[in-house]
């Protein structure tokens, strides 16, 4: 049931929303208070909210550290909104990654230099329903969260 | 984010408010290693009753930092993490060797 209410069954959104911001760090931050403030429409518990605002700190810091290396860019992060879940897809045009299956084992990290714990993806994974990854090396990665409002469904 | 500092013995507490993210790291990287080089003390003690939300780049800044204060043969711990982060921290695993504690005078104790 759960799975079928995450592949939408053609349910009509009942919002969306589309941002692009630059791979600053400072737009983590920003990123989190827009995903948080839209999923808020719908009214769903504190701890739900939290769990959004998490895995987008990691989606979108993933792409700000390993898919544009600090180099500018782009990420775009598109948010639709049903009656009781939210779909996030985070984009980059950076690197990509060549073994996504590497990069979501828990404490995989490229960058141990940077002190990253390598938790990323296994966070997105926990804090949220289901989570998708899309890469191509060279082209850049889209990773997309589901996240179903328990309280609400 | 905000970092305040205060030497209880041989202890150093670090009081931290805001929000850590990858942002944030930095800075308060940088702040904790000058302070505990400062301070001239082995132990450290997290308070984390205003921070408001961490990632997994807080994690990071941890496990560095818990690594440093290891070599010095010092105790850290954690107090007062909200449901979050107290998540986060669990998953991390840091917890069994940065112990989480729901007061800072525990924390303080446990560490001294």
């Amino acid at each position: 049931m759960e799975d079928d209410l995450l592949k939408e069954n053609g349910r009509q959104p009942v919002n969306s929303a589309v941002i692009e911001f630059q791979s600053k760090s400072n737009n983590e931050g920003f990123a989190r208070v827009i995903a948080a403030a839209f999923v808020s429409q719908l009214d769903p518990t504190l701890e739900e909210i939290a769990d959004v605002k998490t895995a987008v700190s990691e989606a979108v810091t993933n792409a700000i550290i390993h898919g544009y290396e600090g180099r500018q860019g782009s990420v775009r992060m598109e948010c639709v909104l049903y009656e009781d879940s939210v779909v996030i897809s985070i984009s980059d045009k950076g690197k990509g990654i060549s073994d996504i299956e590497q990069a979501r084992q828990p404490l995989y990290t490229s960058r141990p230099d940077l002190e990253r714990s390598g938790m990323g993806f296994t966070i997105m994974e926990t804090f949220m329903d289901r989570l998708e990854v899309f890469s191509k090396p060279g082209e850049g990665t889209t990773v997309t969260l589901y996240k179903i409002f328990k309280s609400l469904a | 984010m905000q970092v305040r500092f205060v030497n209880k013995g041989n202890i150093l507490i670090a009081s931290l408010s805001g929000e850590l993210d990858h942002h944030s790291a930095e800075y308060l990287r940088i702040k904790l290693d000058m302070e505990i080089i400062k301070a001239t003390v082995k132990n450290v003690v997290f308070d984390f009753s205003k921070l408001i939300f961490m990632d997994s780049s807080g994690v990071g800044v941890i496990i560095g930092r818990y690594r440093n204060v290891q070599k010095l043969k010092g105790k850290m711990a954690i107090a007062c993490a909200n449901q979050q982060i107290g998540r986060i921290l669990e998953m991390s695993g840091i917890i069994r060797v940065v112990p989480l504690f729901n007061s800072l005078s525990e924390a303080v104790q446990w560490a001294s």
